[in-house]
């Protein structure tokens, strides 16, 4: 190829670590972009009336609220909780840790990046054409979101160039998943059976399938609501319709169709997003706690069970929309088993800690904090699960206070212990571990401060997506903890200056790492930190034994290498293969 | 290259090892347990205090899910009170102290336990909440409910009342035309449509069984009166019929919790819940004409 080297390495790189980094600074980018943006509106709820300096005509107005809203989510929910736990770590780490030398298809996975990057960008741009970004919220429902600019400001070009990259977006992810599932079937080093892969790569695994799933769904339906609006179809649009006092002239769809087609897609992406985390989360917990994760077997199948589950329980999202109500009964107990698994999962993270060696190290204390995000979203969840309960709670601050406990929070603190345990790996260098504890205090307890009073917003009945109070008279009253969140908003953002300054500076100046520097047992251990080009410098491993071998009473040391072949003498084992 | 840092690597001290990884473990355990008992406290305080609380019911319906919603809370509560502290004591307890790691890789019948025990909660939760939701959503209003229509687009409400015959006009979205005086698009040709009433707020009388009949002109709209419990979806292409028997006379307020446009947060009407003969004198009003 006549590309320049260095062009070639690191820009348009067929390497799974640089498509894993590019993806990693992408949604770094992105998850500073979504947070602005969540700042804006929570600036704005508790002063509505400030004039801003880079807001179009001084004050902020209801549906530039609107279009802050749509793009925060889905800047996050897309190019931040599908990118970096999956794309990115798993893109890195899913070869090292099965001991391959990169993806099944580098170059599909090439593709798979630079398609991500395309649909970044193509959505950031509904914010510059005229009429701005969308304001139909994430889940872009017709047919506030089918028939252009008549229903709303946003809803021209903005709304069409939003699709476009959600579409751009769900091929990126497809090709992907289908690199990810490829690779972990075909790649595996020898001896590397499915019950001796880390519980990262069957997360990784698991989310790939629910990836090929469910943005094929997604795609398609998007497909149909961009004729819808394009192409005159009425796919959801039912006939009727009256708008601005003009009849239109769709007719025969319906816009409960796209509901049913969103979240088939929808809630499987809150587990694409809390899967890999999980992965992680056990992964590490067993590394510093120097016990094996209690209950391999189990884990796997709750990862699958919950993975499985996630397609059928997409009506609770749906209790209050006209759907038959006998269904609802149905999603409902479907959800509520979902919380077996979830529990299994819960238990077993303590059971892994109890009687352990506990170390509290950077990663260790987001892992500590993912679980109790995980048990704080997943039992406000079970309100949810019941639609009885769902019809005083659904589209309340409840509902915002639980999502983004439990897949927005909850993902985040994987995503940072996935980047604090592997930076190692990544860089040859290790982040600064008193601003690696400083940014957990503050973050964690930050978080609780913002979403616990959320709840009881959601509860007194206040409503999501409302640019003010000025509706219902007892909205005025939830004011004072609107202004607290706000302020515990401003201060945990804040916070997170800390990690950008830590991860930058780590990057050049941190402490040179070992290629093992956690005395871990997986297979990106057994190399070199940052791996070669190609990953283990010509001899790939072989593999052993089971993926956490820690505290082995027979063994010589508290840590036995899954790439060892003997028990006792490590240092004269040399690589095995 | 690579081999000779994975060889330094492996042949340091195990002694190493230890004094590396034991650094700074004992005080983030206890910091994190502290701040575990202080969201679990602080939690529990609001909760028990009802410092947010919800408006009071006012039907029998929102009175069974209030029951339900307090079944749930304390389950929850009682899971969120023991996993969180379960997790404080944990990592105080097992914080690095120099001590070995036991090893263990499971317990098949702790594991079936814990599994069981959360299948029975979870499952037996969803069963027990089953009733305030069938109660209502799988029965027809009671006999003699008074029927009105729920019109919602961008961003109000149209309440339609039948008239004196008891039957609505028929409704064809060509007529509509707000500035005309019929916003609904009721046919003018249609003769049981002359007497229908359309008023901007939703009157009803106490202890009546009422059947709302739902619609949108527009996109997806909602109708959620927090002290009914009853929140219900307005969608474009379908007529949704939910019931509801309010017995205490006051205002409610109705707000509209659908994303449907830049005046979202301003949809808003009233549900006036008053006597029979106030509702008679409001039905009788609106005959006459303003």
């Amino acid at each position: 190829m006549a590309l320049p080297g260095m062009f070639r390495r690191y820009v348009f790189s067929t390497d799974h670590k640089i498509i894993g980094l590019q993806y990693l600074f992408l949604s770094l980018a992105a998850v500073t972009i979504g947070l602005l943006l969540s700042l804006c509106m929570r600036f704005h709820l508790v002063w509505p009336a400030a004039r801003l300096p880079f807001v179009t005509g001084g004050v902020m107005t209801p549906e530039q609220y609107l279009a802050l809203v749509t793009m925060h989510g889905t800047i996050m929910v897309f190019f931040v909780l599908t990118t970096a736990p999956q794309s990115a770590f798993g893109n890195y780490f899913l070869p090292l840790q099965i001991g391959a030398m990169d993806m099944a298809f580098p170059r599909l996975n090439m593709l798979s990046f630079w398609l991500t990057l395309v649909a970044f960008l193509v959505t950031l741009s509904a914010f510059l054409v005229p009429g701005g970004a969308p304001i139909s919220g994430w889940t872009a429902y017709p047919p506030l979101s089918g028939m252009g600019e008549i229903t709303g400001p946003g809803e021209g070009a903005g709304q069409s160039l939003w699709i476009a990259g959600i579409l751009i977006f769900c091929v990126g992810s497809l090709l992907g998943s289908i690199n990810f599932i490829s690779t972990t079937i075909d790649l595996r080093a020898p001896g590397l059976t499915l019950s001796r892969l880390p519980l990262t790569v069957w997360a990784w695994f698991v989310t790939a399938i629910l990836s090929l799933l469910a943005f094929a769904v997604l795609f398609a339906g998007g497909i149909l609501l961009a004729l819808d609006r394009v192409a005159g179809t009425s796919f959801f649009l039912p006939a009727g319709l009256v708008l601005s006092g003009q009849l239109q002239t769709h007719g025969g769809g319906s816009p409960l169709l796209w509901q049913h087609l969103f979240w088939f897609f929808g809630h499987p992406e809150v587990y694409i997003a809390i899967l890999p985390g999980m992965g992680v989360v056990s992964h590490i917990l067993a590394n510093f706690s120097r016990k094996p994760v209690f209950g391999y077997r189990a884990m796997v199948f709750a990862l699958c069970a919950i993975g499985f589950l996630g397609f059928l329980v997409w009506g609770h999202h749906m209790f209050v929309s006209g759907m038959n109500p006998y269904s609802s009964l149905t999603f409902s107990m479907l959800t509520l088993s979902i919380g077996v698994p979830s529990a299994v999962k819960t238990f077993n993270w303590l059971g892994t800690l109890w009687g352990g060696k506990l170390q509290f190290q950077t990663p260790m204390l987001f892992a500590l904090g993912f679980i109790s995000f995980f048990v704080t979203g997943g039992l406000s969840g079970i309100f949810l699960a019941q639609p009885a309960l769902d019809t005083s709670l659904h589209a309340t601050y409840y509902v915002v206070a639980h999502f983004h406990i439990v897949m927005g929070v909850a993902a985040i603190f994987g995503i940072f212990a996935a980047i604090y345990y592997w930076f190692p790996k990544m860089f040859g260098r290790k982040m600064n571990k008193g601003l690696g504890q400083l940014h957990f205090w503050l973050t964690f307890a930050g978080v609780y401060a913002i979403f616990m009073p959320m709840h009881f917003v959601g509860l007194a009945g206040g409503i999501r997506r409302y640019a003010d109070s000025s509706g219902a008279s007892y909205l005025v009253s939830l004011q004072p903890l609107h202004n607290f969140m706000t302020i515990a908003a401003f201060i945990t953002a804040g916070g997170q200056l800390l990690f950008f300054y830590n991860f930058f500076r780590s990057m050049k100046q941190g402490e040179v790492a070992s290629a093992n520097p956690w005395d871990a047992t997986s297979l990106e251990w057994a190399t070199s930190s940052p791996p070669p080009a190609d990953n283990f410098a010509g001899q790939l491993p072989s593999v052993y034994r089971a993926p956490y071998e820690y505290s082995l009473p027979t063994a010589a040391q508290d840590f036995l290498p899954q790439h060892l072949q003997s028990e006792h003498d490590p240092a004269q084992e040399g690589r095995s293969c | 290259m690579l081999f000779t840092t994975n060889l330094t690597d492996r042949i340091r001290s195990p002694q190493l090892r230890i004094s590396e990884r034991a650094r700074g473990s004992g005080s983030p355990s206890l910091l994190l347990a502290i701040l575990l008992i202080l969201v679990v406290g602080t939690t529990i305080f609001v909760f028990a205090a009802r410092l947010y609380p919800a408006p009071a019911p006012i039907s029998r319906d929102a009175v069974l899910v209030d029951r339900q919603y307090n079944l749930t809370l304390y389950i929850a509560g009682v899971a969120f009170l023991l996993a969180q502290l379960g997790l404080a004591y944990t990592v105080v307890r097992f914080r690095d102290r120099g001590q070995k790691a036991r090893f263990l890789r499971g317990n098949a019948g702790l594991e079936i336990l814990w599994t069981s025990l959360t299948l029975f909660v979870f499952v037996g939760l969803g069963v027990l909440g089953r009733k305030a939701w069938a109660d209502v959503r799988f029965t027809a209003p009671a006999a003699g409910a008074i029927q009105i229509e729920g019109t919602t687009s961008q961003f109000v409400y149209a309440f339609r009342y039948p008239g004196k015959d008891g039957k609505f006009g028929r409704i064809d979205p060509s007529f509509v035309s707000a500035p005309t005086g019929n916003p609904l698009g009721i046919d003018p040709k249609d003769p049981t449509g002359g007497d229908d009433i359309v008023a901007s707020e939703l009157i009803v009388p106490v202890n009546r069984p009422i059947e709302l009949l739902l619609r949108s002109q527009d996109v997806v709209h909602n109708f959620f009166v927090r002290e009914l419990r009853l929140q219900q979806d307005a969608m474009p292409g379908m007529i949704i019929p939910v019931h509801f028997t309010a017995d205490h006379i006051g205002q409610y307020e109705i707000v509209c919790t659908q994303l449907c446009g830049l005046g979202h947060s301003n949809m808003h009407s009233l549900l006036r819940v008053v006597s029979q003969s106030e509702f008679e004198m409001f039905l009788n009003r609106q005959a006459i004409g303003p």
